[in-house]
């Protein structure tokens, strides 16, 4: 039996040993780890880290109580954008683009059935989460939790999707495949019409079936 | 063929050659194990899964990386097998720094995490074998663990931290920047609040290693994250702050801005020394007493808002289910806890005699003020001594001497903290919460002594 990591290790082992055997005579294979501390002359001492320099561009008007302290640096619009992902009940974070059930229904099949089941259903075995079904049964002895019976708010969906799935290749898919994967999930959840077109204002309309669902955390309970 | 002479060839590089080795070792231990023994997945519990494959080659690869050269490959993981001298007062012992220049346990020494047999070994969890510990400290390598979408290997060099929204300065800190920014050393627990989950209808797993494993103490060294928030300067209204991973399930988590501006700290070391990657090199956060999932681990991105931000974690999971079908959310701080770790389910006591009972106890609310122990099922108690330090959010160690008799015994432990809160039995949490909740099981753990000494997990 392979197991994942087995297979891991056999291919990048084979990789290495071929990419190394292969540049050995043109480049240095880059490092990917630290070196020991060096020895210092005379005594033959490790060399202590050096100390970590600060990337500020400017270090005056220090003052520590102030917290003024001349360390990091602006973050520029450019680089927030780059990694600010987040979706928000509100509909903040919804990018551009738009998807509608029938794209999504192709898109599901290719990049999501493998896992979670062609009806939606999950596969356990993966654990891969079963996405919808179970209204009505969040107050019974088994109760089945879903995008479609258990989520408060849309937004989680297109947030998830997003940053997480699919698992073999998370953050692959573009804005206009995760509208038109979720037109498809949110329609075979019955919460969509099949023909709503999904985009940024359509999306943040959407009213989950459990939105009322969460309360805040009363404890203690106990006594 | 001996070790060293195995792929000697000028084209292997020592990092190749190390690779090679290992995969030999793994073949061989695969083969070895389909040739003989019972699998001990075969126990119905969770069909299909084949742990001992991961465990061999897991230990294979560790234990020939750090051999090179001198032990043998079976030493148990973090250790190396060196000749055991038959009378070390007659002869040199090894030489010291033959290890590298970083030391490893003793060859007699073998406890390892148990990896939880979830279907998904991206997402999946390991706990820490607390029937083995001492003290309050859990060793690094021993700390339990959590990941959505496995472990991710990260340059501190490029990595950063980027903090925006509400703020008056957006800010990016590189690894450097954190760690010129002045600093704080806390010890503090983190405890998954899935620990104990499989325990609420039926005793279910056999050893505190699977109940309540998923609980471990570290010294956590790094920058208050209300500093940094000081910094960058908060605008009015900021209420939550979205703490985001740079792993491949980009985690997410909301925490109220009075938990950052409070005692939540940005580490980047663990009990004397940079975070091991499992607990999410180079840069974590760390909320003191909140539920594990919230201790962003490869933290990348803090984001300030006046709003929750609705993610995965805290609406699809960590949410608890009560049985009239709505769910708690932002269950955050731990509710005081304890578990007697000796002795425990699976063990077996040799015979009647001297026992020191012993385990551990916590709060997310602060201090541990009293732990009780029963050894007659609940129905008499005696206060258990609490060996100092007791810290605030910390594991706190208790000890009870106790002379078995060699009689039926139910063992219990039950703490009170600071707050007053006392430990629930699992009748009374049931009784608020139904058995539908999942997540933060904290009642008090009974382990029945049968008249052989065998040890095994009840309910009262
Ligand atoms: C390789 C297998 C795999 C593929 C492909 C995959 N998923 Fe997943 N999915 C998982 C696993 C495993 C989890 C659970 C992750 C965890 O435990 O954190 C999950 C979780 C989810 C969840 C959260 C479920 C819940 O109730 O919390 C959603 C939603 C989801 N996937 C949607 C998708 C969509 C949409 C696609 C296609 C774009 C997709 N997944 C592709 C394996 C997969």
């Amino acid at each position: 039996m392979f197991t994942r990591e087995f297979c891991i290790i056999l291919s990048a082992a084979l990789v290495a040993g071929h990419s190394s055997a292969q540049q050995s005579d043109t480049e240095e294979v880059p490092r990917t780890s630290a070196e020991v501390p060096e020895r210092l002359p005379e005594t033959g001492e490790r060399a202590p880290e050096s100390p970590p320099q600060s990337s500020a561009q400017t270090i005056e008007n220090i003052d520590a109580d102030a917290f003024v302290f001349g360390v990091g640096q602006p973050a520029t619009p450019e680089e927030i954008a780059a990694i600010d992902i987040d979706v928000m009940p509100d509909g903040t974070g919804l990018p551009e683009g738009s998807g509608t059930f029938a794209e999504g229904e192709q898109l599901y099949q290719e990049y999501c059935a493998a896992c979670h089941a062609e009806d939606l259903g999950g596969i356990s075995d993966l654990g891969a989460a079963r996405l919808i079904g179970g209204r009505g049964t969040l107050d019974s002895d088994s109760p089945v939790k879903t995008v479609e019976s258990y989520w408060p708010y849309a937004s989680t969906l297109f947030d998830y999707v997003h940053r997480a799935m699919p698992m073999d290749a998370p953050g692959s898919l573009d804005a206009d495949e995760i509208y038109a994967i979720n037109a498809y999930i949110l329609g075979r959840a019955g919460i969509l019409d099949e023909d709503t077109e999904l985009n940024a204002e359509t999306y943040s309309e959407i009213v989950m079936p459990n939105v009322d669902g969460f309360v805040p955390d009363p404890r203690p309970d106990t006594q | 063929m001996a070790k060293n002479e195995r792929f000697s060839d000028p084209r292997y590089g020592p990092a190749e050659r190390q690779m090679a080795e290992s995969l030999v070792e793994i073949e061989r231990q695969m083969l070895e194990e389909e040739a003989g023994e019972e699998c001990d997945c075969k126990d119905g519990m969770f069909p299909g899964l084949t742990r001992r494959n991961l465990l061999a080659g897991g230990a294979a690869l560790g234990g020939s990386l750090l051999t090179a050269g001198q032990g043998r490959a079976d030493a148990p993981p973090g250790a190396v097998e060196y000749r055991v001298q038959p009378e070390p007062t007659k002869e040199q012992g090894r030489t010291i720094l033959d290890d590298g220049g970083y030391g490893s346990r003793s060859q007699f020494e073998s406890e390892v995490r148990w990896r939880y047999p979830t279907a998904s070994l991206d997402s999946s969890w390991s706990m820490t074998p607390l029937a083995s510990g001492h003290g309050i400290i859990t060793p690094s390598g021993l700390h339990f663990e959590r990941h959505h979408a496995g472990i991710p290997a990260i340059d501190p060099r490029t990595h950063s931290l980027t903090l925006h929204g509400m703020v008056d300065q957006p800010m990016r800190f590189t690894m450097d920047d954190l760690q010129r920014l002045p600093a704080v050393s806390r010890m503090h627990f983190i405890e998954c609040s899935g620990n104990t989950l499989t325990e609420w209808t039926e005793p279910t797993l056999k050893t505190v290693q699977g109940t309540h494993g998923l609980t471990s103490t570290s010294e956590w060294t790094g920058v208050p994250l209300s500093t940094v928030l000081r910094m960058a300067g908060l605008q009015d209204g900021a209420a939550w702050i979205l703490a985001e991973g740079a792993d491949a399930a980009v985690m997410t988590r909301s925490v109220p801005i009075d938990k950052a501006m409070d005692d939540a700290i940005l580490a980047y070391a663990q009990n004397g020394e940079a975070l091991r990657p499992e607990q999410g090199y180079p840069l974590r956060l760390l909320l003191p007493g909140f539920e594990g999932n919230t201790h962003i681990k490869w933290l990348r991105r803090l984001e300030v808002s006046d709003k929750p931000f609705m993610t995965r974690e805290e609406t699809s999971k960590y949410t608890d289910l009560m049985p009239d079908g709505t769910a708690r959310q932002f269950t955050m701080e731990m509710d005081a806890k304890s578990v007697i770790t000796f002795p425990s389910g699976a063990m077996r006591l040799p015979r009647p005699g001297y026992y020191e009972i012993t385990g551990i106890a916590w709060s997310g609310r602060g201090k541990v003020e009293t732990v009780e122990v029963s050894t007659d099922g609940g129905e008499t108690w005696e206060q258990a001594a609490l060996e100092e330090p007791v810290l605030s959010k910390c594991h706190t160690r208790f000890r009870l001497p106790w002379v078995w008799d060699g009689e039926e015994a139910v063992l219990q432990s039950r703490v009170t903290d600071e707050t007053g809160y006392v430990q629930p039995t699992l009748e009374e949490l049931v009784n608020v919460r139904g058995t539908n909740s999942v997540y933060h099981l904290n009642a008090i753990q009974n382990w029945h002594i049968a008249p052989n000494g065998e040890v095994t997990n009840v309910h009262a």
